[in-house]
């Protein structure tokens, strides 16, 4: 806390040149951050203006950019949506055991197993979610067809290769799984001792002792935690490009093989082989993704720095 | 449940006189393992009315045990305490459906990546392959050679702004450099890529694709995370090594070099080694900026170049005919890719443990 304060700059008046290069160069690196961020949004928009101002019927499928955005952004939303419902809960009470119920000696490793899950390569749980959960969820998607028809979401037919938009709202959840988690152990660790101490003093058990005294606590840390992963499964591109079977527009039936394609994937499966202004819907589309996740990651920070401020322990 | 009744004695043996002063009543540690035992054995029978199988055993022995001692414990300690036994079960279990993912997903890579992974495979390209044989030389080597790139461009930057961070930065830009540092974490990989693309296509036409299109792009994944990281860790080196060496007479540049930068030295590494872990299993960025080609090229600055995800990723989806061997090969890369994310991953530990800071903290 003290470090901007204390040092009262160098201790002698006359500036090195040492010094001036050094200080030029590190303010200039902070400054090529906000311009490269900056960056990235004038050169998308660069780029997407001809598919924003083009004639509607030289766009990829001859009608409005609209209708051509529209149908990703929702498949976008319902498999982040999909991956946040799993993985919040899950996250949740993992980051509990890990700090709260594990024996002491193993919590650690236990946080680094669940943190190998956010190292490996969204690739890789492409392949993952292609060969082994999609065929398993396969008998799943049956039977909720056949018993859980009524529901809109489970209306069938089911997929019979399991490329559904569930199974990629899952392997999304596994994704997003450790970035929640992490967040949430960090927060729950920091609870005050003084209140958990008090709430097991006053005869509460361990789930009354973290209902009352951790929770509450966490809590925005949680949403901020929930918001980040939201983020990152939004943009998340190549396990849905892979596991997705994507031929259909907006539905919101999760099981059948006629999907929505998410905004990412889209832009990973169709970019390699486009060109003109296909091109500029892509990366059109790629702004619109740009501008959600923005939107959800400040909102995020804000959320976790909110509660960074109000806490006084730190 | 028909395991209710091996509890009976003892819920009834400390029922017998109600004493002025309640006892606490609990259940024995035998009783809540036979109540599971007995979940289990259940939960066998049930899965083999349906062809037998160990994960229904255990999901049914699970659920019916947690059941057996909610209902048991309820009755014996209390509802406060029942609920208690229950939230410690299903937040056991929560980490335990964590694992499922994890061991399934290694296990699937080792069983279907291991056929491939000879010496072949990482000796010759794909350059004139058709079906059997072939490998990622030429892929393995444009990883190594983006991720040098990234690494270039981002360590001197995210390094320069983490010291501009702690040791210089003041007001509303230190705190709008650490807030779009923040933003810019979270954006999707898929957009850097296309902005690598937008800034290149602008001056190259829009068919350009070359190995620093890919390391600009990771770049701009990259940097924020080696700040985040080392900023963390200057912000550990005590503030009385910085006010010892000012007293000294040296100035401020030098005592960041010499002092600062030293004494974090493990934290650094570390954290610029999981940041390169983390762009080198990147795929998207690089679809839409380097392309892919079936030769080796080792010049980043003309022409296509494949690295390892992107030739996993077209080995699985355009595996050719027939097909098996391209998928072969796309298992294999991915299996290599994993071990050199894990191998990372053990180099960061390996360094903060061996340059663990020498400070009082």
């Amino acid at each position: 806390m003290t470090t901007t304060s204390a040092p009262p700059g160098p201790p002698r008046p006359t500036r090195r040149l040492g010094d001036r290069v050094f200080a030029g160069s590190a303010t200039g690196a902070g400054i090529l951050i906000l311009l490269v961020l900056a960056g990235v949004a004038v050169f998308l928009v660069t780029e997407a203006w001809p598919a924003l101002t083009a004639n509607s019927a030289d766009l990829p499928n001859g009608k409005s950019l609209a209708s051509y955005v529209a149908p990703l952004v929702f498949g976008t939303l319902v498999a982040a949506v999909i991956a946040l419902l799993v993985a919040t809960p899950l996250a949740v009470a993992i980051a509990l055991y890990i700090t709260y119920y594990a024996p002491r000696r193993l919590a650690a490793t236990m946080g680094y197993v669940i943190d190998l899950l956010a190292a490996i390569p969204s690739v890789v749980y492409g392949f993952w979610g292609i060969a082994a959960l999609a065929p398993a969820m396969v008998p799943f998607y049956g039977w909720a067809a056949e018993h859980l028809g009524f529901i809109p979401l489970f209306a069938g037919p089911a997929s019979t290769t399991g490329k559904t938009m569930l199974t990629a709202g899952l392997v999304l959840a596994v994704m997003i799984l450790p970035i929640i988690s992490a967040i949430s152990r960090e927060v729950f660790g920091q609870a005050p001792a003084l209140h958990r101490e008090a709430a097991l003093a006053l005869g509460a058990t361990r789930w009354e002792m973290i209902r009352m005294a951790v929770l509450p606590y966490g809590k925005s840390g949680v949403i901020g935690g929930a918001m980040l992963g939201l983020g990152r499964a939004l943009g998340e591109t190549l396990a849905v490009a892979i596991v997705l079977s994507a031929s259909g527009g907006i539905t919101f039936n999760l099981i059948s093989s006629s999907n929505p394609s998410t905004i990412a994937a889209n832009i990973a499966l169709n970019f390699p082989e486009s060109s003109g202004l296909a091109v500029n819907t892509l990366i059109a589309s790629g702004l619109a993704l740009f501008l959600i996740t923005l939107v959800v990651n400040v909102f995020a920070r804000w959320v976790v720095t909110r509660r960074a401020e109000f806490s006084g322990a730190n | 449940m028909s395991t209710e009744t091996t509890l009976a004695p003892s819920g009834t043996g400390g029922n017998g006189s109600p004493g002025p002063v309640r006892t606490h009543r609990r259940l024995p540690r035998y009783g809540v393992a036979a109540l599971y035992l007995g979940g289990v054995v259940v939960g066998a029978l049930l899965s083999a009315l349906t062809g037998f199988s160990i994960a229904l055993t255990v999901v049914y022995g699970v659920v019916l045990g947690t059941l057996a001692v909610y209902l048991v414990a309820r009755r014996v300690e209390g509802r406060r305490k029942a609920t208690d036994r229950l939230v410690t079960t299903v937040v056991t279990s929560a980490f335990g459906i964590a694992m499922v993912p994890l061991v399934s997903l290694v296990y699937t890579v080792l069983d279907n990546g291991l056929g491939r992974l000879d010496s072949a495979f990482f000796n010759s390209s794909m350059l004139g392959i058709v079906g059997e044989g072939g490998g990622a030389y030429h892929a393995i080597l444009g990883t190594v050679i983006i991720t040098a790139l990234t690494a270039a461009i981002s360590v001197p930057i995210g390094l320069l702004t983490a010291i501009y961070l702690v040791e210089y930065g003041t007001g509303r830009l230190k705190k709008a450099i650490t807030f779009l540092v923040d933003v810019m974490t979270g954006i999707p990989s898929i957009v850097a890529g296309l902005f690598a693309f937008a800034l290149f296509a602008l001056f190259f036409g829009p068919g350009i694709r070359l190995g620093i299109m890919g390391a600009v792009a990771l770049a701009v994944l990259m940097t924020p995370v080696v700040v985040r990281s080392s900023e963390e860790v200057l912000k550990l080196v005590p503030n009385e090594l910085r006010e010892a060496s000012y007293a000294l007479g040296v100035p401020k540049w030098r005592t960041i070099l010499k002092i600062v930068i030293p004494t974090a030295i493990g934290g650094l590494g570390t954290g610029i080694t999981l940041a390169v872990a983390r762009v080198i299993g990147e795929t998207a960025p690089l679809l839409v900026t380097t392309g892919f080609v079936n030769g080796t090229n080792l010049d980043p600055f003309s022409g296509r170049m494949t690295t390892l995800p992107t030739f996993s990723f077209y080995q699985l989806t355009q595996p050719g005919f027939p097909p098996e061997f391209g998928i072969d090969r796309a298992w294999t890369a991915a299996l290599v890719l994993i071990i050199l994310v894990m191998a990372l991953n053990v180099v960061a530990r390996l360094i903060s443990r061996i340059f663990a800071p020498k400070t009082g903290r």
